[in-house]
């Protein structure tokens, strides 16, 4: 194939991948979109594979087989509550690729220079590359381990972490400056110690940030991998990987600052992390006094009918009890009586962007009565009864009236204006951010204890 | 404590103020109720039902005045017939729940201070949020529209509602209510429920939704001027105003059947609204209520206490409208009483605390220990329907810096960045450094427009493009057999196709699942 058709086909597969990001934009048009991104990739490597200068079939064909093997059983397999954890892998595959190549790049014997300057900026882009790569990998593999629950979600925290990290940069910004313009041997030493420290830059990222933050660190490395691609891209001299990687990048950065938003944090306090691990003496000493009044799934289930509204709150309780089936349930028992079920979403609720949308969408519950918080806030003073199942933090009223609370100016939905706030909870544990609730004290609160799934398939039977 | 029970003495009174509901509820808060016998007769309320419902029922009227710690009664205390003063009945130190218009009384508020007892009068509760459920003015208000509506039809010769029949056409009653407090809104809805065609006016335009909630138009003048005073109640308006609306009603007064006015100032004379002029102009037959009649009435004819005739227009000048309902204005007068008791005791252990730190209660207290204590400082909150905001406090306060100082900054330090990449990077970086700015901006753009519910399939959707870094391994994977860089290029290939496949496939299975309400 010649090199002006693969270059247009590389424009034709760049425009394809907006037209699929756009998309998005609504959920009837998302699943064209994703196909504009399927075709879009597949003008690509086609374009790619038929090109001169690739000639080792024997190779592509076994490895690209056997990857979309690979590929097509774990997306086949996942379940959709684990969704956030094979999110976290793919990125990591993204950025170990983008590190290959760049080892590649660099001890490629084919590639000629013509100038001094062209070879400085070739080698800092490769440079950039691996160390975006190195990162992006062990930081996602961290966070696939997290979410997993192989690694503790509590964040962990080292001592003088913030001094190691800022050792590591300057460290890596030196090994940096011996990189450029050195021979082979050195250049290579020095760009293996670099890859080192930020694979172990990529640890202590993550490793500090905690569970609850989750939504901006799958947002965030979501970022990386594009850029990662992007500075590929450069290094190759391949548009169609700098355009792919910057729309990927702009688009996991654009969605870590709605999250941080939704969570009224700094973008670079998430990253310095800790959050969780000094908040319990933030609030609590002086918080609300009451009781908690307990109610049996036979009286929630009497409550929801004869309620008039409805709104159902889920967290990520409900993902990790899987109860979304059974809420499901209830919602088309309850809508079939008359009752007027809605749900309300947290953007930080579960522990990925847009987690809750899925999980009620894999249960069958009609995406246009699952509303945003920004939609359904207002409503709440008309509401019957609202039923918050597994969430904690993203109810809790001392974000707006506690200045001490380490959530204060956290956007929450505000529940307890409605008449009635039924709270389905393990435990009178705190949520990950270590915040007491001072919610499940109020007056219109009852508390329903037990695993989510379990009490939900109670008022699902009691109805 | 023992609450106390008195029957009413004032002639036509029939109200009582505890019904055997509320006395089981306040033995529940820990009191003793002693009622005295036939207190409740007039209500239909038996003393059998007193006593079953825990009550100690006494005939001595004075018994109960001297044995009780707080005695509760819907009038004040007036002279009996054997020529004592119920005030002087009274335990010093013990408390007086009643209505009392203090203003009006001032020589019987001296008499009780003398008499060394609290008194707290429910016609003083303060018209906050909190105190609804103690506010009897407003549920003895409420029972006076309804009611003036039922003497206004018995005084009418016609059907409130329009009926076409066999025997001719009957046209609707049309009714107007002059001030929309909570009488002016019960009787519209009363009127409206019988059928009539309702109109109403006040001088607080933010009661216009509320009229209109109920069925009714809402008359207006065409000027500019709030009559929204304090605690929800009209104050007196500028002379200009008046003059237009007594326009409007003269307007009205030719074509209406029935006008009932509610209109009234805080400490002040009902305003003359319904001249004899325009009782003149009306239909023989029609009628006007006046519930101002006992502040000397909103219309010039109106004799209070009575019903009398003028110009062939019956107007109704009772003043004792709530006593006409009297069950019902017993029942809720109970409870208002009951929920001020249990205000007083919040321990529930039958002992009350006047705690005048409590607005409320501050409010309602008139007299403490012997002490006058009314006028209380004004309410800060208006009833009117302003709803507080949640306050919201962050921690770290927002520094405010111009916003547009910041653009500049931002624009100032990339065009330097570009600039210096311009000058120094050789022509193919520049149209690959082009294409990666253009691409980020698209990618802003593109972004910003997906719905939050689609920010999973998002994510995993531009996790499978950027396996578009295959594209990379491919280019590399053709070097020398058996080199390090074919060895890394095939790895890269295998796992970014991974990516590719399984990011796209379980992308296709969750919008799989999005569905809309009917699919």
């Amino acid at each position: 194939m010649s090199s002006g058709l693969t270059t247009a086909a590389y424009l034709a597969a760049g425009a394809l991948f907006i037209l699929s990001l756009s998309g998005l934009s609504h959920p009837e048009s998302a699943r064209r979109g994703n196909l504009y991104g399927m075709v879009g990739m597949f003008v690509a490597i086609v374009a790619t594979v038929s090109m001169t200068a690739v000639t080792n079939y024997a190779l592509i064909a076994p490895a690209m087989i056997i990857g979309a093997a690979i590929g097509l059983v774990v997306a086949r397999r996942v379940a959709m509550t684990a969704m956030p954890q094979l999110v976290a892998m793919l990125h990591s595959f993204v950025g170990l690729a983008a590190v290959l190549v760049g080892f590649a790049t660099y001890l490629d014997p084919g590639v000629h220079h013509p100038g001094e300057v062209e070879r400085t900026i070739h080698e800092i882009e490769i440079y950039l590359g691996v160390l975006i790569g190195a990162l992006t990998f062990t930081g996602s593999v961290v966070a696939f381990g997290k979410l997993q629950g192989v690694i503790g979600s509590k964040p962990l925290i080292f001592p003088a972490r913030h001094w190691l990290n800022l050792g590591l940069l300057l460290a890596s910004i030196f090994a940096g400056y011996w990189f450029v313009g050195a021979n082979p041997g050195l250049g290579l030493t020095m760009l293996l110690a670099m890859t080192m420290m930020a694979l172990l830059f990529g640890v202590l990222m993550v490793v500090a940030i905690g569970g609850a933050d989750m939504p901006v660190v799958i947002s965030m490395l979501n970022s990386y991998s594009g850029w990662a691609a992007a500075a590929t891209g450069f290094m190759l001299s391949n548009d169609l990987l700098i355009i792919t990687g910057a729309l990927v990048g702009s688009s996991g950065a654009i969605l870590s600052y709605i999250m941080c938003r939704a969570m009224n944090r700094h973008f670079l306090s998430v990253i310095a992390g800790g959050f969780g691990a000094t908040a319990t003496s933030g609030g609590g000493d002086d918080g609300e006094q009451g009781e908690v009044e307990a109610i049996s799934a036979e009286e929630t289930a009497q409550l929801l009918l004869d309620a008039d509204g409805v709104v159902i709150v889920p967290g990520y309780g409900m993902a990790v009890a899987q109860a979304q089936h059974s809420i499901a349930e209830i919602t088309a028992k309850l809508k079939s009586r008359g009752v007027d079920v809605r749900f309300a979403i947290h953007p930080v609720a579960g522990r990925m962007p847009g987690h809750m949308n899925v999980l009620l969408a894999e249960a069958r519950v009609p995406y246009d009565i699952v509303l945003e918080m920004d939609e359904i806030n207002a409503d709440f003073p008309g509401t019957d009864v609202v039923l918050v199942i597994g969430a904690n933090d993203i109810v809790n009223p001392s974000a707006q009236t506690d200045p001490g609370s380490p959530i204060a100016g956290m956007p929450v939905l505000e529940v307890w204006n409605a008449r009635t706030v039924v709270v389905m909870k393990r435990s009178m544990a705190t949520g990950y951010a270590g915040v007491e609730n001072p919610l499940f004290l109020r007056e219109n609160t009852r508390m329903l204890f037990g695993d989510a799934r379990a009490t939900a398939e109670a008022i699902q039977g009691a109805l | 404590m023992r609450i106390g029970i008195p029957r009413e003495t004032q002639p036509g009174e029939r109200r009582v103020a505890a019904s055997p509901e509320s006395v089981e509820q306040l033995i529940k808060l820990g009191f003793t109720v002693v009622v005295e016998s036939g207190a409740g007769m007039a209500s239909h309320f038996h003393d059998d039902a007193y006593d079953q419902a825990g009550a100690e029922v006494v005939a001595n009227s004075r018994e109960v005045w001297s044995a009780s710690d707080v005695v509760i009664k819907v009038m004040p205390p007036a002279a009996t017939a054997s020529g004592e003063h119920e005030a002087d009945l009274m335990r010093p130190g013990a408390t007086l729940i009643s209505f009392l218009w203090p203003a009006r009384n001032g020589e019987l508020l001296q008499r009780l201070a003398a008499r060394g007892v609290n008194v707290l009068a429910m016609d003083a509760v303060p018209r906050i949020s909190r105190a609804q459920k103690l506010d009897a003015l407003s549920s003895m208000a409420n029972i006076a529209g309804y009611r003036a509506v039922i003497e206004a039809a018995e005084h009418f010769g016609r059907f409130f509602t329009g009926q076409i029949t066999a025997a001719g056409k009957i046209p609707p009653a049309k009714v107007m209510v002059i001030g929309a407090g909570v009488a002016g809104l019960s009787a519209l809805g009363t009127a409206a429920g019988l059928g009539a065609i309702v109109r109403a006016f006040d001088t607080r335009p933010e009661v216009k939704e509320q009229v209109e909630s109920m069925g009714a138009e809402f008359l207006e003048v065409e000027m500019e001027e709030e009559g929204g005073g304090e605690g929800g109640y009209a104050k007196v308006m500028s002379e200009a105003f008046i003059e237009a609306e007594m326009a409007l009603f003269a307007a009205q007064a030719r074509e209406v059947d029935i006008i009932i006015t509610t209109a009234l100032i805080p400490g002040k004379p009902a305003p003359k609204l319904i001249t004899e002029d325009m009782v003149k102009s009306m239909a023989r037959g029609s009628v006007v209520v006046d519930l101002a009649a006992e502040q000397g009435g909103n219309c010039a004819c109106t004799v209070a206490g009575e019903v009398t005739e003028k110009h062939g227009v019956t107007i109704i000048g009772y003043t004792d409208l709530p006593s006409r309902l009297a069950t019902q204005a017993s029942r809720l007068y109970a409870t208002n009483i009951r929920h001020l008791l249990a205000e007083l005791a919040p321990g529930k252990d039958g002992n009350i605390v006047i705690d005048m730190e409590d607005e409320v209660i501050r409010g309602t207290t008139v007299v403490k220990a012997g002490e006058i204590t009314w006028p209380p400082p004004p309410p800060r909150i208006s009833a009117a329907p302003a709803k507080p905001k949640p306050t919201r406090a962050p921690v770290v306060e927002q520094k405010k810096r111009n916003p547009l100082w910041n653009t500049a900054a931002i624009m100032g330090v990339l065009a330097l960045v570009f600039a210096g990449v311009g000058a120094t990077a050789p022509p193919e970086f520049l149209n690959h450094f082009t294409v990666f700015v253009l691409s980020c901006f698209i990618g802003y753009k593109v972004v910003w427009s997906v719905t939050p519910s689609l920010h999973t399939p998002l994510i995993s959707v531009t996790n499978a493009i950027s396996g578009i870094i295959v594209v990379g391994a491919l280019l590399q994977i053709s070097a020398p057999p058996g080199s390090i860089v074919t060895v890394l290029a095939f790895i890269a290939v295998l796992i970014s196709t991974i990516n590719i496949a399984g990011g796209f496939l379980v992308t296709q299975r969750m919008l799989g699942m999005f569905r809309k309400q009917d699919d």
